[in-house]
């Protein structure tokens, strides 16, 4: 009569290059309702770092406020975490990645939480270029308050209260691709072949990676007249291609044609193969990112996958050119140099 | 692959490993929650309609169930269904008011039941009740056969063999006791509708081209006899040392007995290698844990005598070879071994032998000399005449014996009603949902860490010295109730309903054990080799549903399915609901009402 998840697993589960299975990923068992599509993103975040071999200690979790962010606690529970105050995890992960950053970040964040309250927070973390996965549990409405009508409810799409959004939508992708976001993508939460490619890659990336994922409310928002319910979205979801990722270990051997296989080298080493769904996609070009989210959108479509890769863009520390080390890596003499360098450091500035 | 059939009545059942590996399907998960709830006499009526001897099971029984438990497959060990059956019957009241009444008016069908083991007995449990006259041959002194003469009472208590025995004979069954039965032909002329066979595997292997075999006759035993001889007190003791050849259950039996009679140095003598011998693990267990030396590799060579005294027996020693399909030959190495004994009890088998039955009376014989049967009504050739247990296809335990009877009863049943034996009803079953609310079930779906609790024992000096004395104590009330908590209650089925399904993956991500898979269609193979987890397992099923909106389909892989019930839990659409599948095998003259009976 109660709601506890058994201990046993799988008595063959398979192990990672570094001996963990995918159980030693999980978190606690998720208090989200039944079929929210947050508890498939919070799979796919589990799966990609068990195939990306992350040792769990090397992960930060950090969140905001809402459903989304209440995610955290039900993924990675040998990581870290913090869930910060509304729409001001970019701020603290700023923080954080300042302190540690050799540490994976990986933000999860709402419609609400970044579109809403958070919005300048997240303006300006993709402006920084801060070195994090960031991503947006988008179900168009706060799930958390009864389902009102969020900044990314499509403008005339309904939620169960059945009253049709009069407001224009903001689109978070083409917002990160205008303030330079290195990484954009668009996915679904009830798409996992292309989801957790695209985290793998977003792991990968140095720099701000965005992924967007149409995340279905069932409560408030899984309605025939909603643009963001499980059926809409698989009706009317379109990709920009599929793409392997190829992990740096992993030797790239296959050649392909030209034209609609592209490969594109990560600044780790590791690559993402693409097969495009055009040729004419150019996932370098931050106006062709834009024509063809707007193409879609016209017709009343999503287009989903990778939108827009820019590899080489320099992260948060290298644009303040800070230490190469975490801080809690450096001595005391170190961090702290005396008298004699804060008075030179002072006389540069007179 | 196509979409599973749940509606097959097989289905769901061999799902319910534990009830599909047992001959007489007997309900285990159904019964185990009754222990869980205190409710022991409904729990030991369960048993008791299905394998007649739920007292005796509980202690003895064979157990096809635990290996084929579905918690040894995620768990170190199976549950300890036996002993939980055991719990059953120590704490059930008296159940003599829910025993099935017995018209007074019969129905003027005259049955003879030769032999009065378990087979028997459940000829005459499910057809005294419909008004049979029964009339039972046996040549020993009380009912019960081979329950009573070759388990030893350390095992099984003779109050718990009498009452269950007696449960049945108080039903108006008119006994022939003592009474050897030395022609079939004899009682076919007593004009009875239907006579049934269930005389056992009565004859034990001898040694008889062994050298030395007839000088040391006085001290040479062979085992079932002994045994049947120590229960009915002819025999009271034995030497102080004493080989018992075999490494069967019986072989178990004796040693152990021997030790309580008189026997000091008790060694048990296998030709094979110890991890091939035929007795169950546990039994071996319990000898050992008596301090009972096994010595494996030795074959029997010689008896040897002295002054026409038995003074011991001379070995060589084998080795196992195996060859490439697995094959195992036994290899002599000419390493000969004398060890001293007073006495000697062969155990090594046991045989089929119908001296008492005449070959001209339309009883067809085939290989080996035993009779042709038919495997799902047990009819010889001669219409009239069935046989079960041991005594129709060879040796094997008393749950088959049960489950044969019960089959042979609805033959029986059938002719007499003069319906043709082949048409037998389908079991009856029903499924039915067990969601009682948010996050509530009518079971206790969350899964226990416990591992298998120890049955605890009796003190070994004491018991030691008692031939009487049970050496197992069985459970108490709180390790019931923990050992219960360890079924994963699997006749409580994942029923999947496609048209509601939306694909939402919250089922795939909550599973424990990675069962669910939402993928495209392909052939067995082909599924299996795409599953999220590896399902090797080919002995368990996949559940394929249709063809869902995106054109994918649902797959489970049975294997591992912890029935938890998490994938009901978190479906929003109840596309998944748990749903407890109860599969009775349908008995004698309760073919209408067996349906009825599960609904229950």
């Amino acid at each position: 009569m109660s709601f506890i998840r058994p201990n046993i697993r799988h008595p063959q589960l398979p192990v990672n290059d570094i001996g963990f299975t995918r159980a030693d990923y999980e978190g606690a068992l998720s208090t989200l309702c039944a079929g929210c599509g947050h508890d498939s993103i919070s799979a796919s975040i589990l799966q990609s770092c068990f195939e990306l071999s992350i040792e769990p200690h090397k992960i930060a979790k950090m969140s905001g406020i809402g459903c989304s962010s209440k995610t955290p606690a039900y993924f990675l529970g040998n990581s870290h975490g913090f869930n910060s105050v509304h729409g001001r995890m970019p701020s603290v992960a700023t923080g954080a990645n300042m302190a540690n950053r050799d540490l994976v970040y990986i933000g999860v964040s709402g419609d609400g939480d970044t579109a809403s309250i958070g919005m300048g927070q997240f303006a300006h973390v993709v402006r920084r270029n801060l070195n994090m996965v960031y991503i947006v549990m988008n179900n168009g409405c706060y799930g958390l308050t009864k389902g009102q009508d969020s900044a990314t409810a499509d403008k005339g799409s309904a939620s169960k209260k059945g009253v049709p959004n009069p407001y224009s939508s903001i689109d978070l992708c083409e917002t990160a691709i205008q303030l330079g976001a290195g990484f954009v993508a668009r996915s679904f939460s009830g798409d996992k072949e292309q989801l957790i490619p695209l985290i793998k890659a977003a792991v990968s990336h140095r720099g701000f990676a965005l992924i967007d994922v149409v995340s279905p409310c069932v409560t408030f928002n899984n309605t025939p007249k909603s643009t963001k319910s499980y059926d809409h979205v698989r009706e009317h979801m379109n990709a920009t291609g599929t793409f392997d990722f190829v992990p740096l270990k992993d030797e790239i051997t296959t050649q392909y044609e030209p034209g609609k296989t592209e490969e594109i080298t990560l600044h780790d080493g590791s690559a993402i193969r693409l097969h495009k769904a055009s040729e004419n996609l150019d996932f370098s070009s931050p106006r062709s990112a834009m024509n063809e989210i707007e193409k879609y959108k016209e017709k009343g479509e999503v287009l989903t996958g990778l939108l827009y890769l820019n590899p080489q863009t320099p992260d948060t520390h290298e644009l303040l050119g800070t230490t190469s080390k975490p801080l809690n890596s450096l001595s005391d003499k170190e961090l702290c140099p005396g008298s004699d360098v804060l008075k030179s450091i002072n006389s540069s500035f007179q | 692959m196509k979409p599973t059939d749940i509606e097959n009545p097989e289905y769901f059942h061999k799902v319910v490993d534990c009830q599909y590996a047992c001959p007489a399907h007997t309900p285990v998960p159904e019964y185990i929650r009754l222990i869980a709830r205190g409710r022991y006499s409904d729990a030991y009526m369960l048993n008791w309609e299905s394998n007649v001897f739920p007292g005796v099971l509980g202690r003895t029984c064979d157990r096809p169930c635990e290996p084929a438990c579905r918690r040894g497959r995620v768990d170190e060990e199976p549950v300890a269904i036996c002993r939980l059956k055991r719990v059953a019957a120590d704490f059930k009241e008296d159940i003599k008011d829910r025993l099935p009444s017995i018209p007074e008016k019969k129905n003027g069908k005259r049955i003879a039941l030769i032999g009065a083991g378990p087979a028997s007995l459940t000829v005459a449990r499910d057809l005294a009740p419909l008004g049979y006259e029964i009339e039972l041959y046996d040549a020993q002194i009380k009912g019960g056969g081979f329950m009573r003469s070759q388990i030893p009472s350390f095992r099984l208590p003779e109050t718990v063999l009498d009452e269950e025995v007696n449960y049945i004979l108080d039903m108006g069954i008119s006994t022939h006791f003592d009474h050897y039965v030395s022609s079939l032909k004899e009682i076919l002329d007593k004009d009875y509708d239907a006579v049934f066979i269930g005389t056992g595997a009565p004859q034990g292997r001898d040694l008889k081209k062994l050298p030395g075999r007839e000088a040391g006759d006085a001290n040479i035993h062979v085992g079932i006899e002994w045994l049947a001889n120590v229960a009915f007190e002819h025999t009271k003791s034995i030497g102080e040392k004493v080989l018992v050849l075999g490494g069967g259950n019986t072989a178990m039996d004796c040693c152990r007995t021997s030790k309580r009679i008189g026997g000091k140095d008790v060694r048990v003598v296998v030709r094979s290698p110890k991890s091939e011998m035929k007795a169950s693990p546990w039994e071996i267990e319990d000898t050992e844990h008596e301090d009972i030396p096994i010595y494996e590799n030795h074959s029997p060579k010689e008896f040897v005598t002295e002054n026409g005294k038995l003074v011991g027996m001379n070995f060589e020693k084998v080795e196992a070879e195996y060859d490439e399909n697995g094959k195992r030959s036994l290899k002599p190495t000419g390493e000969i071994v004398f060890m001293e004994c007073d006495d000697v009890l062969m155990a090594i088998g046991q045989e089929n032998a119908f001296p008492w039955i005449e070959r001209d009376i339309g009883i067809e014989f085939g290989e080996w000399d035993m009779p042709v049967v038919d495997e799902t009504t047990f009819q010889s050739t001669n219409a009239k005449v069935f046989f079960g247990g041991d005594a129709a296809f060879g040796p094997e335990n008393v749950i088959t014996a049960v489950a044969h009877g019960h089959q042979a009863a609805v033959s029986i049943d059938l002719m007499c009603n003069g319906i043709d034996v082949k048409e037998r009803l389908e079991p009856g079953t029903n499924l039915v949902t067990q969601k009682m609310g948010f996050h509530e079930w009518t079971y206790d779906s969350p899964v226990t860490d416990d591992d298998r609790f120890v049955v605890p024992l009796a003190d070994k000096i004491k018991s030691l010295s008692d031939r009487k004395m049970e050496v197992e104590l069985g459970f108490d009330l709180e390790q019931a109730y923990n050992e219960a908590q360890r079924c994963l209650n699997c006749d409580v089925q994942t029923v999947f309903t496609t048209d509601k399904c939306i694909e939402c993956d919250a089922c795939i991500d909550i599973c424990p054990t990675d069962c669910i898979n939402f993928i495209q269609n392909g052939d067995e193979d082909d599924l299996r080799s795409r599953l999220k987890a590896p399902a090797d397992n080919k002995e368990q099923d996949l559940y394929v549903s249709s063809d869902l909106k995106t054109g994918r389909v649902m797959v489970k892989d049975e294997n591992v399915c912890l029935h938890c019930g998490l994938c009901a839990e978190r479906c929003p659409t109840t596309a998944w609901d748990m749903q407890k599948y109860l599969y009775n095998v349908t008995k004698a003259g309760k073919g209408k009402e067996a349906g009825k009976a599960c609904a229950k």
